[in-house]
């Protein structure tokens, strides 16, 4: 176990130290007008100046170098020059980051809130409307692309609840929205899956026993099926927290909502090199952590899985 | 205890042998048996063929047939749609009689979807989209399977590779795919190219893991432990053994990229990455209803176009998993 957890974490840093240095050098490959705020009005010389002073005219790799060592000694991710000129991007990202954890976090209990009761009936009235209703709503979700569903929820929603189309922090019914769009995937996600586990494990033979002993049929549903069909479900809360993860780009963007995944759509429409760099590195970071998260979540729920033997996949 | 043999197994043995060797040369009986259908139904054994229970069993799904229509026919009149009659061209600015383009004009007779915002003909520009977009999808859906495959057989037939294959793996699938298709397409110049490479960058990933996890069940079955004993090639016997065992799975994988790919190129345009606006395409035309959709009478520009984004994907989507089913030889009769 101890192995594993060494060798598991050895790997995501490995991960991120390839992601940041090819990250950083893909965005050295960008056009320097993403370095000045206002390009078009500059001389020649101002422009050799200023990358001189920015230190863009070095080699790459003492550019990388470089940005590690600030990186690592002063947790310095560069400095912004468009979005908001010669500002630190750490101390632009710093106020962004407590919304989008907020409202990732609200998201992911809402989806298991709603989706682990809804596989669980439809598993219980499998086949009936229940179970077909669920099946349509699955389809549904996993089919019509995010980027559409959400731009409706927020059309008709904000009409429905009778709020105003861009957030507000102030205001509690204008979370609901962006929180239940995000979870729409993982709910369909979750629903779908509880809902095969439990299919499949109701089938077997300790159920019919059960069954035949004359267990009440609830107690066989929840403390024998779910119970069992539960635990293979915590391998999709990394992939569920991804998704989140993702979702947050776009839905923050589309409720104008100060988060990181809003400030990403902005940086990237006003060509912010450094900006872009750095949210990228850290929506990166967000992946791989959620990834080992999971992984450890995955090692304490179940004690039958061991890591030890396993070579390839996860 | 030693090997005592009856007289009438020796003589029968001996008897098989000389008779083989009567009918067949050494060199016949090493040489490769190709799959005759003609021959197989001489003997009689059996008249089951795959393809033939396969479509049966997907005739079986009536909504999956009726989606497979509707696939086929609005990917036949994406193209045969510039050919019609009384078609706009999907670039051409319509003007009113003051010689004024026609902005937002709402549905009518002429203009059957209406115009956009700077009088483009809806109608034209949807169907110049769906086919951009149905085009991407398809390109990366083939992309994806051609190199996935590639690297899935490799990965799992070539046991030297498996250790290299598994550790880039571990560290490729840790990076969230959206992020690398937005690096990519930021970095590279925006066009139809660039979005297939973007999404292809990332999407073999899942195919290759796929393929490798099947290719190490299947390859020490006999069978193939025998085709190796007798000689047979490495590319032979992936291409003739192992390939046509995930034909039906890879045709599953491909049907979902489209509607994957799709998706993303919505996604791309409405962040600001994806096509420029001289191509139409699914995810430029609703990104521009969006900036619309505030006001009620124009939403029309909005709707349309998620309609038949819907009912490409939802088609894609349902057509694949029906097939899916259907392909599986457990649920053939």
């Amino acid at each position: 176990m101890a192995s594993y957890l060494a060798k598991r974490l050895l790997r995501s840093i490995l991960t991120l130290f390839i992601i940041l240095t090819v990250v950083f050098i893909l965005v050295r490959q960008m056009p320097i007008e993403g370095y000045f705020p206002n390009y078009e009005k500059m001389t020649e010389e101002q422009i050799r100046n200023g990358i001189h002073q920015m230190g863009l005219d070095q080699p790459i790799f003492v550019q990388l170098g470089n940005f590690f060592k600030n990186l690592i000694l002063h947790g310095d991710l560069g400095t912004s020059r468009i979005y908001r000129n010669n500002v630190a991007v750490t101390e632009i990202l710093a106020p962004k980051i407590p919304v989008s954890i907020k409202l990732g976090s609200l998201s992911l209990l809402l989806s298991l809130l709603i989706g682990l009761p809804m596989g669980t009936l439809m598993a219980k009235y499998k086949g009936h409307f229940f179970d077909h209703l669920g099946t349509g709503f699955i389809v549904l979700i996993n089919a019509v692309p995010a980027a559409v569903y959400y731009l409706f929820i927020q059309l008709y929603g904000t009409e429905l609840l009778n709020v105003s189309l861009l957030f507000n922090a102030n205001n509690p019914k204008s979370w609901i929205l962006p929180v239940f769009s995000m979870s729409l995937g993982n709910i369909a996600y979750y629903a779908m899956w509880l809902r095969r586990y439990m299919v499949d494990e109701s089938r077997k033979d300790y159920i019919m026993l059960a069954r035949i002993k004359g267990v009440d049929e609830n107690s066989i549903m929840f403390r024998h099926i779910f119970r069992n069909s539960f635990v293979p479900m915590v391998q999709y809360i990394p992939t569920s927290f991804l998704n989140t993860v993702i979702g947050s780009i776009y839905i923050e963007s589309l409720y104008s909502i100060p988060g990181m995944g809003g400030l990403l759509v902005d940086v990237i429409k006003r060509q912010d090199n450094t900006m872009v760099q750095g949210i990228v590195l850290l929506y990166a970071c967000v992946g791989v952590i959620g990834l080992i998260l999971g992984d450890l979540l995955m090692v304490l729920m179940d004690p039958r899985i061991s890591f030890t033997k396993k070579g390839g996949d996860r | 205890m030693p090997l005592i043999k009856h007289p009438k197994i020796e003589s029968l043995e001996q008897h098989v042998s000389e008779s083989l060797k009567q009918q067949l040369s050494d060199e016949q009986l090493f040489s490769f048996a190709d799959f005759d259908e003609a021959e197989v139904e001489r003997t009689g054994l059996s008249n089951y063929s795959y393809w033939g229970s396969t479509l049966r069993a997907f005739a079986h799904n009536r909504l999956a047939m009726l989606l497979l229509l509707v696939m086929l026919l609005i990917v036949i009149f994406t193209f045969i749609q510039p050919y019609l009659p009384g078609q706009f061209d999907a670039f051409l600015v319509s003007n009113n009689e003051m010689g004024l383009p026609l902005r937002n004009q709402p549905p009518d007779s002429v203009h059957w979807l209406g115009t956009n915002s700077i009088g483009q003909d809806l109608w034209a520009q949807l169907w110049s989209g769906t086919r951009t977009s149905l085009f991407i999808g398809i390109c990366v859906a083939f992309i994806e399977a051609f190199v996935g495959i590639l690297m899935g057989v490799m990965w799992g037939y070539l046991r030297k590779l498996d250790f290299i294959f598994t550790e880039i793996y571990n560290v490729l699938d840790n990076i969230p795919t959206t992020i690398v298709l937005i690096l990519v397409s930021f970095i590279l110049r925006p066009g139809v190219g660039t979005i297939i490479f973007a999404m292809s960058i990332t999407g073999w990933i899942g195919m290759a893991r796929f393929v490798r996890n099947q290719v190490l069940i299947i390859r020490d079955r006999d069978y193939n432990v025998a085709s190796r004993c007798l000689g047979t090639s490495t590319w032979r016997i992936i291409m003739k053994n192992l390939l046509p065992y995930l034909v039906s799975v890879i045709m599953l994988r491909m049907a979902l990229s489209i509607p994957g790919a799709i998706g993303s190129e919505v996604f791309i345009t409405y962040i600001g990455l994806g096509l420029p606006a001289t191509i139409p395409s699914l995810g430029n035309l609703i990104n521009r209803g969006r900036e619309l959709m505030m006001s009620p009478s124009l939403r029309y520009q909005l709707i349309y176009p998620t309609i038949i984004l819907s009912i490409v994907t939802v088609s894609f989507y349902i057509v694949g998993n029906a097939f899916s089913d259907a392909a599986d030889p457990k649920n053939h009769l």
